[in-house]
């Protein structure tokens, strides 16, 4: 197991309360293993991978244990996280190079990064370039600045720079949301690449496009409003998905081949709960067409498959 | 009823404007009565300049625009107002679209004052009711709240509504459900393809094909300000003659095949006369492939 | 309405807001009832010189006798009027030339941020010295004018940026397609969203303008009449007030100065929590 975190609850504090945005979530990742994170806006999916790495307020470390590679990970200790950061579990945010400081030369800026880590860059160098012609990258990149390059580009670099270290952990964050579905094809690919090159052992794969998932992820996990939904290997997920939820969430999906006019499709009524103060039992209750008086107290996880869990009432025999 | 003939939009860059740059390039289309068409383009293809040209919010170039046989870049004062009443839009994002300092129901307001100022109002609560009606609003839930107490679906319907209050004929929808929750996506796509039922012509932008497939009549493929494939919707996904159709469609995630299937589904041969913007010189125009079915070609 | 009360909240749990705002008004209450509470002029020759301060001359008194708290309540009014008159001055022109660069764009854009960046380049202070020194009279609205209009690009800049992005947003758009006219555009839909803004630059100039009073004040271009805080700082170091010990000539002077302007940039800080949600204190 690379990855293994149990009853994980995160919070954000707020004027008002805390927000229960990432509520008893438990997980184990496969070594070598790519999971898909899906659901919408609010589903705690971003709040969850940023826990993993940058545990800071407003976000409030409640109770849980995470384990990586066996030995125990401080997520809520911000200083001890620093041995970890970059070098066991690394990020891809969404607006990485937005985030780099613009007056600085990429090679400077990988540079200052690993000597923050007490390496030396020219050591790296020649992995580095190997890794650059790996994803069609120039070595002249080194020398530009984050602004001379579009936005394949840097999307491509921060990879390249996330996994230089070989970190047993990869978080993307919605990173081919932003991206031209041509971009997007290409930056998927080249994660799955990365992994079977051992680049990186595993990666959490946070979207909210399921379609995207469905392309590269090994297996798919689904939250609804802070809570675990339904966990199983991708085909399950996309063509057997057991929670209503998630039903309902593929069958939402329009994709080329399906047309208003033959086989209209329909939303969900209604809206997430407020996760100040959300309901007893079943969040998604409200919304469910399947919904009885059980769904009033909290839904157990069941697998009734091997592997494939599942979170809500109609699933208990 | 809209008809738009050689459009292009120039900008220029740079300090007093030295270089130039076509974002749009001699694209020439039509929408007809309660047709949906969809135009799909990924970043920089123009298709929201087209969206704002049509709205009269961006300037144009050359060609023209003309609605029911008039030139719109030539109304003046009144005409303008009236070319409104026809034709309406709502844009990407639903938050922004808000004053967020004004109640969101302001909206409805704001176009009281310019068009029905003299409407009693009971009258105008009666229209504003049927209005709400129409895209599946609760007054209840939506009124007297601000823009960021409500859902992105809440405040796309309430600005669907805001132009149904209108006699509106054409509904320019520029990536209007892009920034919403998949779950609540779909319900606004149903409810333009209902509104169509009614009458209503869409001009759908859309960087995402499959929605263009899942509701439009027709399909223009932008790709650098250039219309590079047009027709029926069904010909264009199932029989692409532009490489960049094709590549598109490849590339375009999907829940029934994975990527590797699909790469070789589309590799037909190209036709030698494709134009390819960017690459190919000279000139281009549109040529009938099959029936209704356009592709750009060398001139 | 829900949201100005919401403001107000925040404004009131707003510590700093509140310590700059108290401080403030204590000043400009001194300043508006000072001359009141005194019975000398600030010039007039009252007392001993160098006298420590005592019930009746509760500042003490200066080299040559005069009343320490009646200069420091007339200074005090000038350094309002300064900040006033100038930082609205300059609030009122980086406004104008902002908006009007930002909503028009193109040539007009292009010319007004010339003309600002050539104002940014010319060194104030020199050209300030120039000004000051030719005027054959100098009085404190004079010195206001000067300094309004020196302080104006970078509120114009700024402004512009601002407009530049307001300009842009959808709600501007949607007005346009109701039909709204370009000036009840600005009015209705881009000014009520700068006004927070607004008030924070005037702050900051308001500040900047008591700063770069006393400035000149002190290296001897102040006001040929009357008297500033500023001048009586000058005054002090002049006749080496801080040897000879008389310390409440100049000490309070610049104590003062430095709480108003501290004040005020605690009250700026303090309002960028309040109008900016992401800031509030969570």
């Amino acid at each position: 197991m690379s990855l293994k975190f149990k009853n994980l609850k995160v919070y954000y504090s707020t004027l008002r309360g805390d927000v229960k945005a990432l509520d008893d979530v438990s997980l184990d990742l496969k070594d070598g293993e790519i999971l898909g994170l899906a659901g919408e806006s609010g589903c705690g999916k971003s709040t969850l991978s940023n826990s993993l790495i940058l545990l800071k307020p407003p976000m409030k470390y409640i109770g849980g244990s995470v384990e990586l590679d066996g030995a125990e990970l401080p997520i809520y200790d911000y200083k001890k996280m620093n041995d970890f950061r970059y070098e066991k579990i690394s990020i891809i945010p969404q607006y990485a190079m937005n985030a780099m400081n613009p007056t600085v030369k990429i090679n400077r800026y990988i540079s200052d990064l690993l000597a923050a880590k007490g390496m030396n860059y020219s050591e790296y160098e020649k992995e580095l370039k190997r890794r650059m012609s790996l994803v069609g990258l120039d070595y002249s990149v080194l020398k530009m600045f984050p602004i001379e390059l579009s936005g394949g580009m840097k999307q491509r670099m921060v990879m390249v720079i996330a996994t230089l270290l070989n970190p047993s952990l990869l978080l993307a964050d919605e990173i081919t949301s932003a991206l031209d579905v041509s971009t997007q094809k290409a930056v998927a690919k080249m994660l799955v690449e990365f992994r079977d090159r051992k680049f990186v052992k595993s990666v959490i794969f946070v979207t909210h496009d399921v379609s995207v998932l469905y392309q590269i992820a090994d297996r798919i996990m689904i939250m609804y409003a802070g809570k675990f939904a339904e966990l199983g290997k991708t085909e399950e997920i996309i063509h057997n998905p057991r929670h209503p939820y998630t039903k309902m969430l593929v069958g939402a999906m329009p994709e080329v081949g399906i047309k208003y006019s033959r086989t209209p499709l329909s939303g969900i009524d209604g809206q997430p709960p407020l996760l100040l103060n959300p309901p007893e039992g079943c969040r998604f209750r409200e919304r469910c067409p399947f919904a009885f008086e059980k769904c009033l107290s909290e839904p157990p996880v069941a697998e009734n498959d091997e592997g494939h869990l599942c979170s809500c009432w109609k699933e208990v025999k | 009823m809209l008809n738009v003939e050689g459009l292009s939009k120039i900008y220029r860059k740079g300090s007093f404007g030295k270089t130039k740059f076509n974002a749009v390039d001699n694209a020439t289309f039509e929408i007809g009565n309660g047709e949906i068409i969809s135009l799909i383009g990924e970043s920089g293809s123009g298709k929201t300049t087209i969206g704002k040209m049509i709205l009269k919010l961006s300037s144009i170039s050359s060609g023209k625009i003309e609605f029911d046989g008039k030139d719109v870049s030539l109304l003046k004062g009144s005409e303008v107002k009236e070319y409104y009443r026809h034709v309406q839009g709502v844009f990407q994002d639903p938050f922004s679209s808000f004053n967020p300092i004004f109640k969101a129901d302001r909206v409805f307001k704001m176009v009281k004052e310019e068009f029905f100022k003299d409407i009693s109002a009971s009258e105008w609560n009666g229209k504003l009711n049927s209005s709400l009606k129409k895209v599946g609003l609760n007054p209840n839930e939506v009124f007297g709240k601000f823009p960021h107490q409500l859902s992105g679906g809440q405040l796309q319907r309430l600005l669907i509504a805001r132009a149904l209050m209108l006699d509106v004929k054409l509904l320019v929808a520029d990536e209007i459900i892009s920034m919403l929750d998949a779950s609540t996506r779909i319900d606004v796509l149903n409810l333009l393809a209902k509104l169509r039922e009614n009458g209503l012509s869409v001009l759908f932008v859309t960087h995402d094909l499959s929605l263009g497939y899942y509701i439009s009549d027709k399909s223009i493929i932008l790709y650098k300000g250039v219309i590079v494939e047009m027709g029926k919707t069904e010909k264009v996904f199932q029989n692409p003659v532009h490489p960049y159709t094709r590549s598109l469609l490849e590339a375009v995630p999907r829940l029934d095949s994975k990527w590797d299937e699909i790469d070789y589904k589309y590799s037909h041969e190209t036709r030698e006369d494709i134009y390819i913007p960017g690459t190919t010189c000279g000139g281009f125009l549109l040529k009938e492939i099959e029936n209704g079915h356009f592709a750009a070609v060398k001139k | 309405m829900k949201c100005k009360n919401e403001l107000l909240y925040f404004a009131f749990r707003n510590k700093k807001l509140v310590i700059g705002l108290t401080i403030f008004m204590a000043f400009l209450i001194l300043a508006l009832a000072g001359p009141l509470l005194t019975d000398f002029e600030p010039l007039d020759y009252t007392g001993m010189g160098s006298e420590p301060p005592t019930p009746q001359h509760i500042f003490g008194t200066t080299f040559f006798g005069q009343d320490v708290f009646s200069q420091f309540v007339y200074g005090l009014r000038s350094s309002f009027i300064v900040g006033f008159m100038g930082g609205g001055i300059a609030t009122l022109a980086g406004l104008l030339i902002g908006f009007f660069a930002g909503y028009k764009g193109g040539f007009i854009d292009e010319l007004l941020m010339m003309l600002t960046n050539v104002m940014m380049v010319i060194p104030t202070v020199a050209l300030l010295i120039i000004l000051a020194a030719y005027l054959p009279y100098r009085g404190v609205e004079i010195q206001s004018i000067i300094i309004g209009l020196t302080a104006w690009p970078w509120t114009a800049r700024a402004v512009r940026s601002q407009t530049f992005s307001l300009k842009q947003r959808e709600y501007v758009s949607l007005a346009r397609i109701t039909g709204f006219s370009s000036l009840k555009i600005i009015l209705q839909e881009i000014m009520p969203n700068m006004m927070s803004y607004v008030f924070m630059v005037f702050i900051l100039q308001f500040g900047g303008s008591i700063l770069a009073a006393v400035a000149l004040d002190f290296i001897g271009l102040g006001p040929t009449e009357g008297i500033s805080l500023g001048l009586m700082m000058q005054n002090a170091v002049h006749w080496n007030a801080i040897q000879l010990g008389i310390w409440w000539w100049s000490i309070i002077p610049g104590l003062a100065i430095t709480m108003i302007v501290g004040a005020l940039y605690f009250m700026n800080t303090g309002l960028d929590e309040v109008f900016n949600p992401k800031l509030r204190e969570m």
